[in-house]
Parts: C-alpha cells; sequence; structure tokens
C-alpha cells in the first residue's frame, strides 16, 4: 500500500465515503454531529460522482430523521442501495422504521456519529445512549473507535448485511471520531469492486416488491402467527457474527487490515481487564501498554459487534488469568441494574462459570462503570484509576469516573498527573483562535501537511464554543512517527508549543497551564519588548519564567492588512508555528503551505492564492523572538468573573463553568434535573466589541430604534425621576424626556449601553434616523474607540442598572418609545453578532416577558437561548420573567399546547375552587377576581395585587381547598404562551404538529424566526428556503419556491398571522406582537431573520430587510381574525408593491449571488421565476386584501 | 448596414463606420453586443471591467466561501462551495471571449482600474483574451486639497505607462473628464506616452442628494445633446494639434450629431444614451441620415469631411475658442 492512498480525514468523510459509494438512495436530514455526512454525499452527487455501479447516487433530503428513515424503508422496498446518516435525537425518530427494516430482514447500514439524547439537557456532543437505545430494533451494532475503522467497518458493514441480511447500526463517537482528522488509508473503488459480491446486491433487488412479481409484505398478523414469524428469524442473527467475522477476514485479504469482532490487547497474563466500546479504546489501549511495559497485568478488550452479541467470541479472547472485569458504558440506564454493555459481558461471563466454559479459576469478578457522557474527558489517569479499582476487592460494583460524585460516592478518584509513554514520542500543539479567525481551518490545513509527510502520523481534535459570537476554539494537534491512539485533549503540562491567535486570551484564559517545560509559545500581539510583557497578567509572567518557555511575537493583524488579508491571520499563524517547529524542515513546511494555499485558491480566485502566497513570506520576516525576563512583575489578574452579588448557586457553579473549570463541579452542586437559575449572561462581560456606540444626548429625540434593534439587549432605555440623579457617577448622561406630557414631571430619559456585553455590530448606529444638522456623519448614536469611553461606560451601566424600571403600567406599549422602555428579559446571549432573530426575542421579552411562557424548538435559538454556562432569559425586579424550556426540536407546537393546556385546566381549576370558596372570602374581591379585565398592562398588575390579597385571606381559611387555591391562585392572571422556533422546525420537521396546534383554536402564540435555513447546523435548505438560493443540499439553488406559511395559516381564518421584518417597518412589528399576544386564539408570526448563512455581512441586516420587502421576497401583512368580526377584511398589506426588482435583493447576498457565478443560466432563470413568485405573490394578497368581507347570508 | 463611404479608422482598427457603442449596460451581455453589432456598429466597446468591483468579489469569496467558520461546533460553514465558479473578472474575460467569437466587428474591452498592479495585470489579461483594443476608463475625482491639477495629470501617465509597458502591442485609448486645466496639453502628453487615442469626455456619475433623507444618492442620467458641444469644441481644438484618434462620448443624438463630430475631426462617435432610449435600431437610422447629409451636401466619403471644421480648418477659429462670446450674450434679451 502505498503512501498515495492515505488521505487525511475525519470520521463523518470517511464513512460517507464508502456510503456514497455503496448505495443507490441515500436519505438525509441534518443533526449535529452527523450532518457532514449528508452534506458529503449531496456535495458529491451534485457533482456527479458515481457510485461503485456508475451511477450518481440520489441523495433526497426529507422534513425529519423519522422521514428519513421512512424514505429509506421505502427505497430498500422498491429495491434500491439505501442508507442514511444520523445522531441522538434523529436516532430516536428512525426506531420505528428500523424495526420495520429489520423486521424485514433488509440489508442497510444506518451510519450514526453517537451523540448524548436530551434528558434534563440538550448536548450535541458524545455518548452512547442514541445507539443504546436502539439495541432493540433488531439492527446489528457494529462500532468503530477512529476515523480508519470508520472507512473500514462502514465497508465490512455492507459486505455483512448483504449477505447476512440483518441491518447495521454503524457507529462512531460524535466529535472525538466524526470531527477528529487523522490519516486513513482510503479504500479504492476497485477494492470494493472485489469485497461488494454483486450476486447479494442483485438479491436484494431481486426481494424487492414489482408489480413484475408481486407480492406483499407489512401486512398486519394475529396471535396465531406473529410470534412464530418473529423466532423465524433467529437463524440470520446466530448466523450474523460468523458472517460479520468473515467479512472482517475477506476485508483483511485485500486492505491488509485485519480486524476481529472483539479485539484483545494486553497482557497474556491479565488478570484486570476493561471491556469498552468506541473511541475510548483507544486510551485505554494507550495506558494498557505503558502499564504492561512496566509489568501490570492488564488488558483491554474492544468490541466492535455489539448486537448480535456473541458472547463466547468475545470470552474467548479473554486471558484465562484475568480476575476482574470492568465493563465501561459511555451511557447511562437511571434505575437499570447496570448498563447494556456491563450487562451483556456479566451474563455472558456468569454462563459460562456455570456452564463450565470458562476457562479460568472461578468466576471473576465483573463491574460496571459509567464513563464519558456528553464528551467527557476520558484520559489515561482515568483508565489507570479503573485498573487500580479493579485491583481492589469490595466495594460497589457499579462506578463512574471522570467527575467527582459526591452524593452516591461512585465515582473513582483519579491522578490528574499521570501521563502515557505515548505523548514522549509526540509533538503536542494547542491553538487558541477566535472563532471566526480561521484558526481551525489552518490547523486543519497543517494536519494535512503533516499527515502527507512518510513515516508521520498526526492528529487534530477541535473543540469548540457554545457561543456564536466571539467564539473561542481551541485545537489540539498531535504529531509523531507512530500511531496516535490519544483520543482525550491535549492535558497541562504536555503542550510542546502553544498558539495564542488573540491576544486578550492571555488575559482570559490559563492557556500556559497547557505547556510543557520548555514549551514554545507563539503570541499574535501588536505589542513587543516591555509593552507586551507588562500587559501580561502576573501569572502568565511567572508561567513563562518558571517553565523556561520560548516566545515569539508576531503582529498577525498587521501583516494581514498589509498583505490585503483584512483580518484574516490564519495563513500567517500557520506560517508561523511551522517556522518555530521543527516537524518539518523549514523549506519544506514553507512550500507545503503555499501548496496548501494554492490548493485552496488557486484554481478558484488567483488573486486571494496571491496574498496568501505574500502573507507566507510576510509572516517569516515579522516573527520576533521576545526574550523572557528573569523576575516576574505584573500585578495584572487573570480575568474572574464578577458576581460578587449574584447567589451561592451562580458564585459556586456557574462562575466555574464560565471559567472554564465545569469538569472539576461536583454532583453536588448540580441541579438534578435541568432547573437553572434565569439572567445568568449578565454575569458573562465577554467583552468583544473594538468599537463602543457613545450616545449623543444632545440630539437624541428618543424613538427607541436604538434598543428596539439591538440583538444582544445591550443598549437600554429608561425613564426615571430627575432625583436618582443626585447620586450618578461623573459621566453618566441623561436628559429630560421629550414628549414629557406623557410622564410625571422632572422624568429623565437615559440610553445607556452595556460596554462588556456588547458585540460592536453597529446596527443601533445604523438604524438611528437622527443627524446632526450642522454634520451630517454625526448622528445620535456613533461608534467610538472602545478604550476612549469603557472606563465611564462600565461606571455609567452599574449605575443605570440600579435605576428603578419605570411603571409599565404607566408607558404608552403601543408606541415605540414606550415600549422600549420595557425591561428586556432577554440579554446578553450568545447569538453571533448582528443576528436577525433576537431582536424579536428580546421584543417578545420586553412586552410580554414577566408573563410568559416559551416552549423554544431546538435550534440557533435554544442554542443561544439555552447553551450554558449562561442563561439569557432574566427576570425583573419583582421576580417575575419568561419561563422556558425546549422539549425537542419536531414538537415544538405540542409542546406550547401543552403548556396552554395546563394554564387553562390550573386557571379552570383555580376558579371552580374560587367560586366553592367564595363564601368564606371577600365577595367583592372574589367578584373581581372573577371578572378581571386584564387586557392590558393595569389590568394585568391589579389582577396580581387581588391574586396577594387572596393569598393572604386563604392563609388564614381551615379549608384543604384553600391550601390547593393557594398553589394556583397565580393562574388566575393572565399567562401567555409562546412558542418559539426556525424555520426548520416551523416548515419542516415540526409542521404537522405546527398545524394541528393552529388547527386547535388554543391560545398560543407562535414565532417563526424565518432565516430560511436550517441555521444552528450549517445552512441546510429548508422548506423556506427561497428558490434560486443556494444552501446546503440545494447547491444548484434551490428549484422550488419557498413554502407561503402564512397563507395556509390564514386559510384556518381563526389565526392571527404576521409577516413582519422588524428593521423594514418596526411598528408594524410593534403591532403584530401585541396583536398577536391580545388575540384569544393561535397566532402566528413569521419574522425575516438575516442570518450569516445568508452571505452577506451582518452590520447590514437592515438594508437587507428592507430589500427584501422593496423587492417583494417579503411582503409585510397582518391578518386578524378580529376585523372579520367586525366585518372588515382581516388582511392589511403593510408593504407596497415590489418596487426594485427581485435581483436587486438578490444580488446583494450570496445565497443567490454564488449561483450566478457557478452556473448563470440557472441563476437567470431562477431569478426570472423568483421575480414572478414575488410579484404573484404579492398579487395575490393584493387581491385576499382586496375582498369584501361582508357576511354571507345563507338563504 | 455597410457602406464605404462611412468607413473610418479608429486605434489601428478598419471600421466600416464611425459609430461605436460604448461602455454601458447595453454592451454588459454577449446578447447586448451581438444585437449592436448585427444593427450596424462600428465597433463596440465592452462594459467596464471594474477593478474595485473584481476585488470586493475577492473579499466576498473570502468571507462568504472560503472561511465561514464562526467557531460552533454544530457548524463549520454555511454556504457550499461549488467546484468551479467565475469570479467577475473571468466572467469578464469569458464574455470577450465569447463576443469575439460571435462577432466580426472590433472589439474594444474597457478596464477602470484603481491600483497601478491592477490597471497593468487586467490589461495583460483582456489582451490575452482577445480584445482588439483596451480603452482605459480612468475615473479619478481629484477630491483632495494636496493632490495638484498637475499630480492629476502625472497620474493619468502614470497609469498609461504602466499599461503601456504590461501590453506594448495593444492599441490603448484614454477615457477622459473634461476637467483638465489644459486639455490639449495633456492629451499631447498622453500621445508622447503611447496613448493611440482619447475619448472625450467620460461622463462622471453625478450623485444627487435626497431632500427628505440627506442622503448622498447615485443616480444615472442620460446624455443630453447640449452636452455634445463641449466635446465637439475641444476636439476641434485638439485635431490639429495631436495626431492620436479621437472618439466623442456624451450627447450624441443623432446622424447629424455624428456628421458633427467627423467635421470636428474625430474618428469615431461612441453612444449610448440614444440607444439606451431608441434601441439598436437607430444605428441603422444615424447611418441613413449621415448619408443624407453627406448626399444633399455632397461629400463622398467621412474621409473626406473628417476634420474638416476643426480649429485649424474653420474658416473662423475664434468661434471655437471664446465661441463668439460677447456677441452671443448681445443676443440675449430680457
Amino acid at each position: 500500500m502505498s503512501r498515495a492512498d492515505i488521505r487525511m480525514m475525519d470520521g463523518n468523510e470517511a464513512a460517507a465515503t464508502i456510503a456514497h459509494q455503496l448505495n443507490d438512495v441515500i436519505a438525509i436530514y441534518p443533526i449535529t454531529p452527523a450532518s457532514v455526512m449528508g452534506e458529503l454525499a449531496d456535495s458529491w452527487s451534485n457533482r456527479g460522482r458515481h457510485n461503485l455501479w456508475g451511477t450518481v447516487p440520489q441523495v433526497i433530503e426529507l422534513q425529519s430523521e423519522a422521514g428519513a428513515a421512512g424514505a429509506v424503508h421505502g427505497a430498500l422496498q422498491a429495491g434500491a442501495k439505501a442508507c442514511t446518516f444520523t445522531a441522538s435525537q434523529g436516532l430516536l425518530l428512525k426506531i420505528p422504521n428500523m424495526f420495520k427494516i429489520a423486521g424485514e430482514l433488509t440489508p442497510t447500514v444506518f451510519h450514526v456519529a453517537a451523540r448524548s439524547l436530551a434528558t434534563h439537557a440538550l448536548s450535541i456532543f458524545c455518548d452512547h445512549s442514541d445507539v443504546m437505545a436502539a439495541r432493540t430494533t433488531g439492527f446489528a451494532m457494529l462500532a468503530s473507535c477512529n476515523a480508519q475503522e470508520v472507512m473500514d467497518m462502514a465497508c465490512i458493514a455492507e459486505m455483512a448485511t448483504l449477505e447476512g441480511r440483518v441491518p447495521v447500526l454503524h457507529f462512531f463517537d460524535g466529535f472525538r471520531t466524526s470531527h477528529e482528522i487523522t490519516p486513513v488509508e482510503v479504500i479504492s473503488p476497485e477494492q470494493l469492486q472485489i469485497l461488494i459480491n454483486p450476486r447479494l446486491v442483485q438479491a436484494c433487488r431481486e426481494r424487492a416488491l414489482s408489480p413484475e412479481h408481486p407480492f406483499i409484505r407489512g401486512t398486519s398478523q394475529n396471535p396465531d402467527l406473529f410470534f412464530q414469524s418473529r423466532e423465524a428469524i433467529n437463524p440470520f442473527y446466530d448466523a450474523f457474527p460468523s458472517i460479520v467475522q468473515n467479512a472482517m477476514d475477506r476485508f483483511a485479504k485485500v486492505t491488509g487490515r485485519q480486524y476481529q469482532l472483539y479485539d484483545y490487547r494486553g497482557a497474556e497474563d491479565a488478570e484486570r481487564v476493561v471491556v469498552v466500546i468506541g473511541s475510548a479504546v483507544g486510551c485505554v489501549q494507550e495506558t494498557v501498554d505503558h502499564l504492561t511495559a512496566r509489568g501490570e497485568k492488564v488488558g483491554v478488550l474492544n468490541v466492535r459487534l455489539f448486537r448480535p452479541f456473541a458472547a463466547e467470541r468475545l470470552l474467548s479472547i479473554l486471558p484465562a488469568t484475568v480476575k476482574a472485569i470492568a465493563v465501561l458504558d459511555r451511557t447511562k440506564e437511571p434505575g437499570a441494574d447496570g448498563e447494556p454493555l456491563f450487562k451483556d459481558v456479566a451474563t455472558a461471563v456468569f454462563e459460562a462459570c456455570s456452564e463450565g466454559r470458562w476457562p479460568g479459576q472461578g468466576l471473576p469478578r465483573v463491574l460496571g462503570g459509567r464513563f464519558g457522557l456528553s464528551s467527557k474527558e476520558f484520559t489515561p489517569g482515568m483508565v489507570k484509576a479503573v485498573f487500580d479499582r479493579l485491583g481492589r476487592t469490595g466495594g460497589k460494583r457499579a462506578f463512574t469516573v471522570g467527575i467527582d460524585d459526591d452524593i452516591t460516592h461512585l465515582s473513582l478518584p483519579w491522578d490528574d498527573t499521570f501521563r502515557t509513554d505515548a505523548a514522549e514520542r509526540q509533538v503536542q500543539a494547542v491553538f487558541f483562535g477566535l472563532g471566526a479567525d480561521g484558526t481551525v481551518s489552518a490547523n486543519k490545513n497543517s494536519i494535512k501537511i503533516i499527515g502527507r509527510v512518510d513515516g508521520q502520523y498526526a492528529q487534530g481534535h477541535f473543540v469548540y464554543d457554545s457561543k456564536k459570537s466571539g467564539a473561542v476554539t481551541v485545537s489540539h494537534l498531535r504529531f509523531g512517527p507512530d500511531p496516535i491512539r490519544s483520543t482525550y485533549e491535549i492535558q497541562n503540562g504536555e503542550a510542546d508549543f502553544i498558539g495564542c491567535h488573540q491576544p486578550r486570551f492571555l488575559q482570559r484564559y490559563p492557556m500556559l497551564d497547557k505547556a510543557a517545560e520548555g514549551a514554545r509559545v507563539l503570541i499574535n500581539t501588536d505589542l513587543s519588548g516591555d509593552a507586551f510583557w507588562h500587559s501580561l497578567p502576573g501569572s502568565v509572567q511567572r508561567s513563562m519564567i518558571d517553565k523556561q518557555l520560548k516566545v515569539s511575537l508576531i503582529d498577525a493583524y498587521k501583516v494581514a492588512a498589509e498583505a490585503g488579508l483584512g483580518k484574516r491571520i490564519n495563513t500567517i499563524m500557520q506560517t508561523c508555528f511551522f517556522a518555530l517547529t521543527d516537524i518539518l524542515p523549514q523549506d519544506e513546511a514553507m512550500a507545503q503551505v503555499k501548496a496548501a494555499v494554492e490548493s485552496s485558491y488557486g484554481r478558484r480566485s488567483r488573486r486571494i492564492a496571491d496574498m496568501n502566497l505574500a502573507a507566507i513570506d510576510m509572516a517569516l520576516t515579522h516573527l520576533i523572538a521576545f526574550e523572557v525576563p528573569t523576575q516576574a512583575d505584573s500585578l495584572i489578574p487573570l480575568h474572574e468573573v464578577q458576581a460578587d452579588e449574584a447567589s451561592r448557586f451562580v458564585q459556586q457553579v456557574t462562575t466555574e463553568l464560565i471559567a472554564g473549570r465545569g469538569d472539576a463541579v461536583p454532583v453536588s452542586r448540580v441541579p438534578v434535573d435541568g432547573t437553572w437559575p434565569s439572567g445568568t449572561a449578565a454575569y458573562e462581560k465577554r467583552d468583544l466589541a473594538r468599537e463602543l456606540p457613545q450616545w449623543e444626548e444632545d440630539l437624541c429625540t428618543h424613538c427607541g430604534k436604538c434598543v428596539f434593534v439591538c440583538p444582544h439587549a445591550v443598549i437600554r432605555s429608561k425613564a426615571f425621576d430627575a432625583e436618582q440623579m443626585e447620586r450618578a457617577p461623573a459621566g453618566f448622561k441623561a436628559v429630560p424626556i421629550k414628549g414629557a406630557k406623557d410622564f410625571p414631571d422632572n422624568t429623565l430619559i437615559s440610553y445607556q449601553i452595556s460596554p462588556d456585553d456588547c458585540t460592536g455590530c453597529t446596527l443601533c448606529v445604523e438604524i438611528c434616523p437622527i443627524h446632526d444638522k450642522t454634520n451630517q456623519s454625526r448622528k445620535a448614536l456613533n461608534m467610538v474607540p472602545k478604550e476612549s469611553v469603557i472606563e465611564r461606560e462600565r461606571v455609567s451601566w452599574d449605575f443605570f442598572s440600579q435605576l428603578p424600571e419605570f411603571d409599565r403600567t404607566a408607558l404608552k406599549t403601543g408606541t415605540m418609545k414606550g415600549s422600549m422602555l420595557m425591561q428586556p428579559l432577554f440579554e446578553f446571549s450568545g447569538a453571533c453578532s448582528g443576528c436577525g432573530e433576537t431582536p424579536y426575542i428580546r421584543l417578545l421579552s420586553q412586552l410580554f416577558g414577566d408573563r410568559m411562557l416559551v416552549a423554544n424548538a431546538t435550534g440557533c435559538s435554544s442554542i443561544y437561548g439555552g447553551n450554558l454556562p449562561t442563561t439569557p432569559w432574566a427576570l425583573n425586579a419583582e421576580g417575575r420573567g419568561p419561563a422556558w424550556n425546549n422539549s425537542l426540536f419536531e414538537d415544538n407546537a405540542e409542546f406550547g399546547l401543552g403548556m396552554r393546556a395546563a394554564l387553562d385546566k390550573q386557571s379552570e381549576y383555580a376558579i371552580e375552587l374560587l367560586q366553592a370558596l367564595s363564601s368564606q372570602l371577600d365577595a367583592h374581591l372574589v367578584a373581581q377576581l372573577l371578572s378581571a379585565d386584564q387586557s392590558d398592562e393595569a389590568g394585568i398588575r391589579a389582577q396580581r395585587e387581588r391574586v396577594a390579597k387572596l393569598r393572604e385571606r386563604l392563609q388564614v381559611l381551615d379549608d384543604p381547598r384553600a391550601e390547593t387555591l393557594y398553589a394556583l391562585a397565580d393562574k388566575l392572571c393572565r399567562h401567555s404562551v409562546w412558542i418559539v422556533g426556525g424555520d426548520g422546525w416551523a416548515y419542516d420537521i415540526g409542521y404537522g404538529g405546527l398545524d394541528h396546534v393552529l388547527a386547535s383554536g388554543r391560545n398560543v402564540n407562535i414565532l417563526v424566526l424565518d432565516t430560511e435555513v436550517y441555521s444552528n447546523t450549517g445552512g441546510q435548505t429548508s422548506k423556506a428556503t427561497p428558490r434560486g438560493a443556494v444552501a446546503k443540499f440545494s447547491a444548484g439553488g434551490k428549484s422550488v419556491a419557498k413554502k407561503d406559511l402564512a397563507r395556509i395559516a390564514m386559510d384556518y381564518e381563526h389565526v392571527y398571522v404576521a409577516h413582519v421584518a422588524y428593521a423594514a417597518k418596526d411598528m408594524q412589528t410593534l403591532h403584530a406582537f401585541r396583536e398577536a399576544e391580545s388575540w384569544d386564539g393561535p397566532s402566528l408570526i413569521i419574522a425575516y431573520s438575516p442570518c450569516i448563512a445568508h452571505g452577506f455581512d451582518l452590520a447590514d441586516n437592515h438594508e437587507h430587510q428592507r430589500l427584501a420587502v422593496e423587492s417583494g421576497h417579503w411582503p409585510l401583512l397582518r391578518y386578524d381574525p378580529r376585523r372579520a368580526e367586525q366585518g372588515e377584511n382581516p388582511l392589511k398589506l403593510d408593504s407596497k408593491p415590489p418596487s426594485i426588482p427581485y435581483a436587486a435583493f438578490a444580488r446583494t447576498e450570496a445565497r443567490f449571488s454564488m449561483l450566478a457565478r457557478a452556473n448563470p443560466e440557472a441563476a437567470e432563470a431562477f431569478l426570472a421565476q423568483a421575480q414572478r413568485d414575488a410579484s404573484e405573490r404579492y398579487h395575490r394578497y393584493e387581491q385576499l386584501a382586496g375582498l369584501s368581507w361582508e357576511k354571507h347570508d345563507e338563504q | 448596414m455597410s457602406n464605404k463611404r462611412l468607413s473610418t479608422r479608429y486605434l489601428g482598427l478598419e471600421l466600416d463606420n464611425p459609430l461605436v457603442p460604448s461602455a454601458s449596460p447595453l454592451t454588459a451581455t454577449v446578447a447586448g453586443v451581438c444585437r449592436l453589432a448585427a444593427a450596424g456598429a462600428g465597433a463596440v466597446v465592452m462594459h467596464s471591467l471594474f477593478e474595485e468591483a473584481c476585488s470586493r468579489d475577492h473579499e466576498l469569496l473570502h468571507h462568504f466561501l472560503y472561511e465561514q467558520e464562526v467557531g460552533h461546533g454544530e457548524a463549520d460553514d454555511y454556504l457550499p462551495v461549488p467546484d468551479s465558479f467565475q469570479t467577475a473578472e473571468e466572467h469578464y474575460l469569458e464574455q470577450l471571449q465569447t463576443i469575439k467569437t460571435r462577432i466580426d466587428i472590433p472589439v474594444i474591452a474597457s478596464l477602470n482600474g484603481v491600483s497601478p498592479r491592477g490597471w497593468a495585470d487586467h490589461a495583460r489579461e483582456l489582451a490575452a483574451a482577445g480584445a482588439d483594443a483596451l480603452e482605459l476608463n480612468i475615473y479619478h475625482i481629484a477630491a483632495s486639497a494636496q493632490e495638484s491639477g498637475a499630480a492629476v495629470e502625472q497620474r493619468y501617465l502614470d497609469i498609461l505607462a504602466d499599461v503601456r509597458s504590461a501590453v506594448p502591442d495593444l492599441p490603448l485609448a484614454l477615457k477622459l473628464g473634461a476637467h483638465f486645466s489644459s486639455p490639449v496639453h495633456l492629451v499631447a502628453q498622453l500621445q508622447e506616452q503611447g496613448a493611440d487615442a482619447v475619448v472625450l469626455f467620460n461622463r462622471f456619475l453625478e450623485p444627487t442628494l435626497d431632500l427628505d433623507t440627506l442622503k448622498i444618492v447615485p443616480q444615472l442620467q442620460l446624455s443630453t445633446a447640449m452636452e455634445l458641444n463641449e466635446r465637439l469644441r475641444w476636439t476641434a481644438i485638439m485635431r490639429a494639434q495631436v495626431a492620436l484618434d479621437i472618439a466623442i462620448t456624451g450627447g450624441i443624438h443623432s446622424g447629424e450629431d455624428v456628421i458633427r463630430t467627423q467635421l470636428v475631426g474625430a474618428q469615431v462617435a461612441q453612444l449610448a444614451s440614444v440607444l439606451m432610449r431608441r434601441g439598436a435600431g437607430v444605428l441603422g437610422e444615424m447611418q441613413r441620415a449621415m448619408l443624407a447629409w453627406m448626399d444633399e451636401n455632397e461629400y463622398d466619403s467621412l474621409q473626406q469631411l473628417r476634420g474638416s471644421v476643426c480649429h485649424a480648418n474653420a474658416a473662423d477659429p475664434s468661434g471655437w475658442e471664446r465661441a463668439n462670446y460677447l456677441d452671443t450674450l448681445d443676443l440675449w434679451r430680457p
């Protein structure tokens, strides 16, 4: 096998490579971390790549994973080779079809990037809770523990399923394997031709449905036969392990890589053995090698085939000397007697012993341990702890490792400083980059460069942020002469190289803890010499001195600017990395970096290639060595979260998570049911902006538009009594409020930003309509350099935050100014800078936050809305605020409907109790409670006060019903339910539920944040994607028009419907939100939400909304059934007929303009059709809005 | 329509007639150019390749295709990157190549550069793609108090020198604005530096102010016939003093206007507004009007009349200078 066949790739690519070659139909649906498999398959088919049989596989995106499974089932039944990819909840949605597919003995392979199932919380990270939930389906389960195995097992699974007819769930660990880049020896098409038996493929086709030789399958069976039928499949399952092993053996003959169903590694006379599945095998093997080299009698058994479980084969490779076995499961079954693998192994051992087949002396102890849930690190130190546990008798049989369980004391302590020999022969490098600065892509590039060199192995693992704005990425790269099995992050004291791509990270992250003695450190900074040294925290200085670090500096931003690369520093930092390490000879390294640039850009853009090539040369001349002084003299501390006034919980848990020390939080401090306090995003202070908006109080007219558009609720307005200014710090700005007649005398107003929460998106400045009459360039808000105002703004914000909120019952909430004086109860989220969704959510929280339950579909809004470490949903001074939950992706409308039903039922019950107890209560109060008008803020406030009085009286009643009513009394106050989600949910996976909820007529409010793609998973096509737009799964441009969800909803005639775009017509948006909430029935607001997936700078977000409306792409409308009740036409068009060509909108966004470059004819045709769509759609609405709405009298 | 009586020679190229559609949206597509050629254009100037547009294009590609990552675990990128696609520059070059295969009249490329390297690199690419000649559309607004008139002129000369050395054999025309202190002096220098023609005058887009928004609003205004007069004057004055070719652009709306351009000594008349208003068919109409005028006035060819009323040949040369300033004023009565 020559090196030419080795490519650097991740597990997803490895799986997709085989799946695409061995299938005719691939049904897909995006879900992290499996999305990439579908994306690759789709893109290959788009480019005309053939499968093994010389035809291009059809790749179909479905509306859900359940849909994908159904489509695969259908495709299989109709004779195609078909497959799918998925993870987590997606796999759960496929389970019903998996039972069918397996029940029908249909060969197929489902490739799963294993991921945690959502329980108390969603997690995108890895464990085996998803695949283990599918173990009863009848699918065989075959595991891979690295990208090479993924490719190989994908092939072996196909070979086996074709022969044995048992479908296979092939799984590998999400992120650790699906995203980790390592060298993979690629199976060639010629080898596949040998391995895949065409006769077996033909047999599949012959078993398929065909009217040419008809039969029926999928009957309904009765008690007489069903049981026997289930048992009739037994021979297939009995034979399957041997079939898989035979496939492995044949595979070895062709590729040279021999696998076993179960592999053992370690001492032949091992007494302690760990049994494990998946990527953790690498880490355990590495540790076993280390320990056996020191004479320890340990070993590891790698389970590849989990179903059908071949107990005898598994036991047969265990050394007879084994005295203790630890079976590690990467999943948890609460209440079970042990996790699945443990129970199978334990049963196997017990049976073998009881039947006299166990070769050893006596029954070995079998312990079950849980590890690695949600990608929890699993290190050699932890493996050592497991072996140590096996060396001790007694104690609990079950254990966990990797956490501190101080409640049930199941966790094993481990030595955090334990290291294996493997590290000694590796170069380890850690890079801290900004999400958007290209650090990850540069490192992937470096990995590929090094991996191509003979005799070098490489591994790249990437740790991403939970935030989307200002995300920090940490890349862990290892290189060495041996295959790398270190399936864990680079640990403290190990890194030979640290790259700090953003200077401020040195103040925020203790990154040098990772550095080994004498490591090289590369820092991107515009400082040098003393200025650099004195900018460092004391602990950083001490690390540099104590560890004798070799520090080099480069002003990468300067080099990038000079090379014409703007702020893109990735090539520069990559060049410096190679220059400072001796992984490759310098000349070769530079040649390779340049070759990579040519390969990335050269073919497509000469100019970009040239700029990068110039940057490479410039980087080398700008790289300077920094002489580390011998004395640390800095008093600057590392950044710590300031939460002195926060709750004990926030101080003990949230601040630890923010600081990156969450792994050390013990079980006792963690909420048992996923309940977290609101409003903790305010503690993060992420310091992202380089420029801040500054308020010019002399110009401002107090219109409130800046507050209205702020995606992060950073700019606020507050009205307050002038007396408050007596305590104001110097520099705090406030002026008499304009429109003073609506406010008490002496009312001041202030517009204030939270400087450490601002992302610098500039949208508030853009929307500001007020210019200085003597200088048009000066607005009432202007961006200024942060340094010039930061201290003043911090002090001002602290003061502003403590000012009381203005009485919301006294505000004109139908006006922009009035509504923007309401306190946002959604703040400082991790959404992208300039996000087009969050202004709607912030508005929601201002208008209704104190009485709102939120059902949030999975997606961007559930991630920036609920991804720890902190929570942006906040609460007011009264302790009220939005109560939020995310159930799933597919069920959100139903989830919200359930909330409504619960509120209504409790309210009904409260009324019943109130009436029952009325004789014991103040009759006037009861009457008022029952007849309260809660249609405005004052009405709601009055009812809350009545409820408080009621509760006072209930406390003294001696009636058991009083206690119940006391608990339910707040349900007598108005609560609103908001069902929030993106277009992927509303138009696709959740559409059936959404439709049902609309039809129910219940009083729920649905907010669809329409970005026109699946934003959170990377821009895949949804049914909201407009015609002609390029998106993933529509690389050639979406060929059908966007679904008109508004019109569908209007058809019910009892649904309030609005189409809004907040920056195109702000008052229309405000009215729509208020009208929707006030409508006692279902309401649906479809909100245009510009997104980074559209391919433009979100600083231009507002202009794009205007263009979308003016071109007719996004007509503004409100359909209010109340108007129909009054004999008026319920539909009001709020935007004018298209006034600019559709092209004037479309050409400004890369999602459209890309197609014009790649396929101008198609783009032109789409554009013409989209123009017609826009015109006709508006025209149809215009006609509908123009209809007379008189009552039809039945004759 | 082909009639040797109307033939002319411009930039060393033989043209059947002097009607040359200038760089405009009409010459932005292959179909548009073919339509104009079929309707009887003598040559065609393609729409301009803007270096700024190319740079912005690269910036966009860089940002939205090559480096889309934001650092979030669920998405490395958002927009699929096609295997092959055209940059603005490649699109232009392909158009040029296609046009060259479709029509047999000369095709003059137009380049609007920014940086010295941009001018030279793009000029080379346009020459390689088969342009018969190149028009340098220099759009420079001298907006700095630090930049002298001489420096502005030097900028033009430098650009010309850069391009000339990049494409030594390609005929070059410079499209100039009208606002030079001494246009004839500049044109003479350009000729010395290797220009083959000048195009008089560039009509810079003049933005206006929106009184509702107080925003500066770009606007495209078509030329008026009055604009021709300034061009006639300067062509008449230059004609005898410089040997390079002159094209007049701006305000030519009829066959008679074209005759005027020829009388003052221009080789070609570049047209845009009249084509945008009246369509390609106006080319035939203008040629017929020209021939009619020539018949009526007994001219055999444009060659015969070209330059016959230029400053040097005019019966009253002072008419081209102060344009009988006092007499004209005297005619006006309140």
